[in-house]
């Protein structure tokens, strides 16, 4: 009963998305005021009828009604109550309904947030987020149904893939389709500007709150997926350049030069048909990222053939939006009348700059990632694009944006000089040029620029607070005066770049990690990655789900006491799966990482690291979480908007 | 600076950082790309140094487990019934990783004509056959899908050594 419910109001919340997307743009049209009135009401209805139906799906999990095959296909019993609830969205056509709810949710927001906005401007916004919803719900009735039934039912499901019975993996998903779909709202934002043939600085204002939402929950995701690859997998990395991480991390990339050319938008009018274009390409990036990696073609062209009808849908539907996006684009951009001059060497040429080279990097991630794809289909040849491609051509073309993104803030809008602005941040060079050379004296040469560059961010951005404050240079009082004065999204931006310059040092630092494998008999002690190790013992053990393989270790260090570690081996029971899980001691400054492999003649294959600075990687990402979060309370975002207190995304299902 | 120089300005700057995405694009294509080679392939012209996946079967009664130095290393023959190759790899193998079943390794040749693996993937799942190693199969002549599941592994060797002898 409950599986046919959650069906029936599926199919509801797809019938109200088709008239939330035909009713208020018709309306805005023809200026009928009851249409533009309906927006709010049919929004709120998708979104109360799709939550209906969201929590059918997740009840039936928590319930184990394995007679619905997405159930029983994807859960089992003994599965713990935590995974049995996010696994609900842990699989195709659960994650459709995830996507849809979170698309349904920004519709929600903008309905709830928006009072200020103009009638007709917000009910264009609400109907093609209305439209987008329909795709996906359609989608998902007609080839995903979550709720068919399965007769007879079997005893047990077939239970979930072990590596995603995690918790870094439980929140990662939603995180990330927050991220994702919240640049629906920039998107929708962009049609709608498009459709009026107005671009001002009132919609730049409208439009960074979401765009930044999104990009701090879309920068906590990857950076969650990130950290979840490093301690789950066991490969003691924490980036592997495989398409799905590329296909989070493009859409990252444009949304970070969304939010900087809004800026531009907002403060000088000028470059608004640029940031239109970059708000279609962020949510097109978004929608086929996810959906070609969902359907298994960016891995294998087979598995997209296996199901013909999603494959042409999935294809038809971003065709229709991106094509149908872009076609409204070449109309009717020209319309759109440009604004303010700059001169190239100003805080506009600087943020013409950052987007030139995140679009640049953007480019030569997709061509990495789909080269293989027209190879195959094309070419026939069949190869693979790796780790060393992406290193060759993303950091040249990062270092300059590191470079830029310190001096960019201390210049003044319109027209500046370079000089000055250097002699204002003279200190954060001069700090940068210090640790290089303390970096250089213990490590190689590109690790040593990579951490003055790190520090070259993070002090330029204190470098930046400290200029606006005019420390030191006028009485403190003063300072402290114009410190009160400074606004949110001030800090919010110098923390957000500090954030990268963490992730920057994070990442320099595993480039000098140290990994051995060694074969460790127990009662054994051995030097490995910088270490004293010795191997106590093997012992078994059983959790709720599985039978692990437990390796008893101790780090041995001098003058401190001895580190007990347990790498483990899991065997689950109901998927044959074996899963490696990974012991890690962090410091903080540096992990230790120890892996169990397969035992031979009594001894144990190990794989030992010694991975300096990793925790920084993702301590970074949350850094610019919280500084986008920070701008985001900043007072200036919510002109007119008094009523809002809360983030508008920040709930996921 | 004028409307007309301001567009210019803005029309270097981006010629210069899409320039330099298309020339560092080319120049890591041209280096860093990773061809996907059956064992066969590599019997007919391996060059070595360059970095390759080798895709292939493992062939039956082949995995030796020595310990070098201290490192536990495998020795093990990849086959697509034509040719095989001598892998060695240092590391933890893949769970699923046994004889007969699908690997994929990504490595360089050696100029003795031995392949040393850095990675070894095996897919989590019993059934499961990658996709590079089945099309290799096929044109080998050696499985055709349509007709079930691939032969078992110990038909492989006699296979390689049949066409070897």
């Amino acid at each position: 009963m409950i599986p046919e419910l959650g069906h029936f109001a599926l199919a509801l919340a797809c019938a109200l998305s088709f008239a939330q997307a035909i009713l208020p743009i018709y309306g805005a049209w023809r200026r009928d005021e009851r249409l533009i009135a309906a927006a709010p009401g049919l929004a709120c209805g998708q979104l109360l009828a799709l939550g209906v139906s969201a929590f059918c799906l997740v009840w039936s999990n928590v319930v184990d009604d394995f007679s619905v095959l997405n159930v029983a296909e994807n859960s089992n019993s003994l599965k713990p109550l935590l995974y049995k609830i996010t696994g609900s969205w842990g699989n195709h056509e659960g994650s459709i309904i995830l996507w849809a709810l979170i698309l349904a949710l920004c519709g929600g927001a903008v309905a709830g947030f928006g009072r200020n906005l103009p009638g007709a401007l917000r009910a264009r916004v609400i109907g093609v987020l209305g439209a987008s919803s329909a795709g996906f719900l359609l989608f998902s009735l007609l080839t995903s149904n979550p709720f068919t039934r399965l007769w007879p039912a079997p005893i047990d499901g077939r239970d979930m893939n072990p590596l995603l019975q995690d918790p870094g993996l439980a929140f990662h998903p939603p995180m990330l389709y927050a991220g994702y779909v919240g640049f629906a709202v920039p998107f929708a934002f962009a049609i709608a500007a498009l459709l009026e043939g107005r671009v001002d600085a009132s919609w730049g204002r409208w439009v960074r709150p979401w765009t930044l939402a999104s990009w701090c929950l879309l920068t906590c995701g990857i950076a969650l997926g990130s950290w979840w690859a490093y301690y789950e997998l066991g490969w003691g990395g924490f980036w592997f350049w495989d398409p799905v991480e590329n296909a989070s991390l493009l859409p990252w990339l444009t949304g970070t030069a969304l939010l900087h050319s809004a800026i531009v938008v907002e403060k000088r009018e000028a470059l608004k048909i640029w940031t239109v274009l970059l708000a279609i390409a962020t949510f097109s990036l978004s929608l086929s990222g996810t959906f070609l990696v969902r359907s298994g073609i960016l891995n294998s062209v087979h598995a997209f053939a296996n199901d013909p009808a999603r494959g042409v849908f999935i294809l038809g539907l971003l065709g229709v939006v991106i094509g149908g996006s872009l076609l409204l684009f070449a109309i009717r951009a020209p319309a759109l009348s440009a604004g303010g001059i700059f001169a190239p060497v100003s805080r506009e040429g600087a943020l013409v700059l950052n987007n030139v080279l995140l679009c640049s990097i953007a480019a030569v991630v997709i061509t990495g990632t789909m080269y293989p794809l027209f190879s195959d289909l094309i070419l026939h040849d069949k190869l693979s694009v790796g780790a060393p491609f992406f290193n060759a051509t993303v950091i040249p073309l990062a270092v300059p944006v590191f470079a830029a993104m310190t001096i960019g803030p201390v210049m003044p809008w319109k027209r500046a000089a370079l000089l000055p602005a250097l002699l204002r941040i003279w200190w954060a060079a001069l700090i940068a040029v210090m640790v290089g050379l303390i970096a250089l004296t213990k490590a190689p040469v590109l690790p040593a620029l990579a951490f003055g560059g790190a520090a070259w961010m993070i002090a330029g951005a204190a470098a930046d607070i400290v200029e606006r404050i005019r420390l030191f240079r006028l009485p403190a009082g003063n300072s402290m005066a114009r410190l009160r004065g400074l606004p949110i999204a001030a800090f919010g931006a110098a923390i957000a770049h500090a954030g990268l310059g963490v992730t920057v040092a994070g990442i320099a630092g595993m480039s000098l990690a140290r990994q051995q494998v060694v074969l460790v008999h127990p009662g054994e002690q051995i030097q490995a990655a910088g270490l004293t190790w010795a191997l106590d013992s093997l012992t078994d053990r059983t959790g709720p789900n599985y039978n692990e393989r437990v390796a008893n270790i101790r780090v041995i260090r001098p003058g401190e006491p001895d580190l007990e570690m347990h790498p483990s081996r899991r065997a689950f029971t109901t998927q044959t799966v074996t899963t490696t899980e990974a012991a890690i001691h962090t410091t903080g400054f540096a992990d230790i990482y120890a892996v169990l492999g397969e035992e031979r003649d009594g001894a144990a294959v190990m794989r030992l690291h010694y991975n300096p600075m990793a925790p920084w990687i993702w301590l970074g990402g949350l850094v610019m979480a919280i500084g986008g979060g920070l701008s985001l309370a900043d007072r200036r975002l919510r002109v007119g908007a008094p009523a809002r207190k809360t983030v508008p995304l920040g709930v996921s299902a | 600076m004028t409307r007309k120089g301001r567009r210019w300005a803005i029309v270097l700057v981006c010629g210069v950082g899409l320039g330099s995405a298309t020339a560092l694009s080319l120049l890591a294509f041209s280096s860093d790309m990773v061809f996907f080679v059956a064992p066969s392939d590599l019997a007919a012209n391996g060059q070595p140094g360059r970095s390759l996946r080798l895709g292939g079967l493992v062939e039956a009664g082949s995995v030796h487990r020595v310990s070098e130095g201290g490192e536990p290393v495998a020795h093990f023959r990849v086959t697509d019934g034509k040719a095989s190759v001598d892998v060695s790899y240092t590391g933890i193998l893949p769970d699923l990783f046994r004889e007969g079943q699908g690997v994929v390794t990504l490595g360089t040749l050696r100029p003795d004509g031995t392949f040393r693996a850095s990675e070894v993937l095996a897919k989590h799942d019993e059934t499961y056959m990658p996709k590079d190693v089945a099309d290799a199969l096929k044109k080998a002549g050696m499985w055709d899908p349509t007709k079930g599941p691939p032969p078992p592994a110990a038909t492989w060797n006699a296979m390689a050594t049949r066409t070897a002898g």
